[in-house]
Parts: C-alpha cells; sequence; structure tokens
C-alpha cells in the first residue's frame, strides 16, 4: 500500500523555461539511470533479499525515489511551461511536442522509451545490491552532466540536492551489502534462498 | 490563495520530513543506534504538529485517511494547487 503526500520532497523551481534543458532533464524521468528505473528496480527487488533490515532499506529508498521521480516530472513540466510548438521546434525536441503536446512521457534525452530492460533482478542479494549501488552512481553522473549543462541557479538547486541523495543511497546500499555478506557468513551453508532454508529448518 | 504562506509552511514540513527521511534510512541499516532511534522520535512528534498546522489552515496533506479532516461542508483534496503548480 502507498499514501500520496500532497507536496513535493523538495521544493522544485526554475528561474524560466527552458525547452531544451526539459529534453536533457527528462533522461531522469524515463531513462536508464532516471528515477522511474530506481524506484520499480529497488521495489521489485525486494521479495529476494534474505534479511529484514534490507526489505525495509529497498522498501524505503524505492519509495523515496518515486518522490524524486514526482521532483523530475515537476521540473520538466516547468522548465516547458507555456511552451509553443515553435518553442519545441527551436530546441530540437519536436517528435515530443508531436506525439505529446505538453504531456509528459517516459523517455530517455534521445526519446528512447522507458524499457524494464533497465533494471535487473536476479534474485541473488549480492548480485541485486551491487546492482543499486552501480545504478546510484550512474544516476549521480547523469545529474552532474546535467548540472553542467545550465546556469539555471533554481534549476541547479533542485539537481543537486537530487545528487546528494544518489551519494546517501549509495552509502546505505553499501551497508546493506555488508548485512547480507556478514548474513551469509554466519549460515550453515551457502545462501540458497531463504524460503528453502527456512522450510529445511 | 496565500500562496506565500503555503510555500512557507509547506517548506517547514519539508525540512522536517527529510530530517525523518534520512533517519529512517540510517536506522535501518543501523537498528541499534538508540541516540538516532530518539532524534527519529523527536523528528516524528516535531512533524506532526507542523504537518496539523498547515493542514488547518490547507487542507488534507494526505488522502485514503491519512490526512487530517475535511471541512464539513468542502471537500478539500481536490483543491489545488497540486505540488508541481507550486
Amino acid at each position: 500500500m502507498w499514501i500520496y503526500e500532497k507536496k513535493m520532497e523538495h521544493p522544485v523551481r526554475v528561474c524560466r523555461p527552458d525547452v531544451k534543458f526539459a529534453k536533457m532533464v527528462i533522461t531522469q524521468y524515463g531513462g536508464p539511470d532516471g528515477e522511474l528505473s530506481a524506484s520499480l528496480r529497488y521495489l521489485n527487488q525486494r521479495y529476494s533479499m534474505p534479511t529484514d533490515r534490507i526489505k525495509a532499506l529497498l522498501t524505503d529508498i524505492g519509495t523515496e525515489e518515486l518522490a524524486h521521480m514526482e521532483m523530475i516530472a515537476g521540473l520538466v513540466f516547468k522548465l516547458t511551461d507555456g511552451a509553443t510548438c515553435e518553442d519545441f521546434k527551436e530546441a530540437g525536441w519536436e517528435g515530443q511536442y508531436t506525439q505529446h503536446d505538453n504531456g509528459l512521457f517516459w523517455t530517455d534525452a534521445n526519446g528512447v522509451p522507458w524499457t524494464a530492460k533497465y533494471i535487473a533482478c536476479l534474485g541473488d542479494p549480492i548480485t541485486d545490491l551491487t546492482e543499486d549501488m552501480a545504478a546510484e552512481q550512474k544516476a549521480r553522473s547523469t545529474y552532474e552532466h546535467l548540472i553542467a549543462c545550465t546556469d539555471d541557479e533554481l534549476a541547479k538547486d533542485t539537481l543537486r540536492w537530487l545528487w546528494q541523495r544518489e551519494v546517501v543511497h549509495f552509502q546505505r546500499f553499501g551497508e546493506a551489502l555488508n548485512d547480507v555478506q556478514e548474513w551469509m557468513a554466519t549460515s550453515k551453508h551457502m545462501w540458497c534462498g531463504c524460503d528453502r532454508e527456512k522450510k529445511e529448518e | 490563495m496565500n500562496c506565500e504562506k503555503q510555500v512557507a509552511m509547506l517548506r517547514r514540513v519539508q525540512e522536517m520530513e527529510f530530517v525523518a527521511i534520512e533517519l529512517n534510512l540510517y536506522l535501518d541499516t543501523h537498528p541499534c543506534d538508540t541516540e538516532a532511534i530518539n532524534d527519529y522520535n523527536c523528528a516524528v512528534e516535531r512533524l506532526r504538529v507542523l504537518v496539523q498546522e498547515y493542514e488547518e489552515e490547507f487542507g488534507p496533506l494526505m488522502h485514503f485517511g491519512h490526512g487530517g479532516f475535511s471541512q464539513k461542508n468542502e471537500w478539500q483534496w481536490i483543491q489545488g494547487p497540486w505540488p508541481w503548480e507550486i
């Protein structure tokens, strides 16, 4: 069950609309290392995790990523506010206008639609947690590229804040990885699925 | 619509909820840190007060029974501005 909170996690503001920059920011909405990918990746990996604290962490970070997805949507919404067909053409984003008008859609910066191929779940806690750590670093790099490509100080504030969250999540996933390695070391056997082990007890 | 006041009150809710989020994630991987648990509980208490103050002025922050009461003669949930419009 999820509950909606009628607010952004952190304020989203821009100095002025900038369709060209919106075309770049959209990758954090529906791109490979975007917030939708992040949220679905973590929430979906919970079911094969062996310890309660990792189930909690994936639930909490997966939920926070949904809030970040909303912030990116808000950023694109504000960057394209009032934009006309001409503005989209000038920004080289006429394909977006043709297919979606002023609506949002899950694509990367090149217009490639979101796909489940962006996320993985191997069902092995070490494999999945290292995937999550890599995902946080890829998102961090993407935010750095975006921050380098705008002089809009308000948009930068939002992006810097999201950048920081990637760093914190990476740290927490690293701690979770330590936790699962410790759990494996204290188990009698190599990890072969927590349900199976429970049944054998 | 007093947007400036709404933004300011919302900002205080956002700040305190951020404290709670950070402590929540930290506690997920450090569940025995009693000082952090104490800090988390303090944040929960302060957040509750800030949310209540905001909701009295601008209506429920959450739906499905988790937000504050709606005014008797008015279904406040449907009132804008929505978060991306603020």
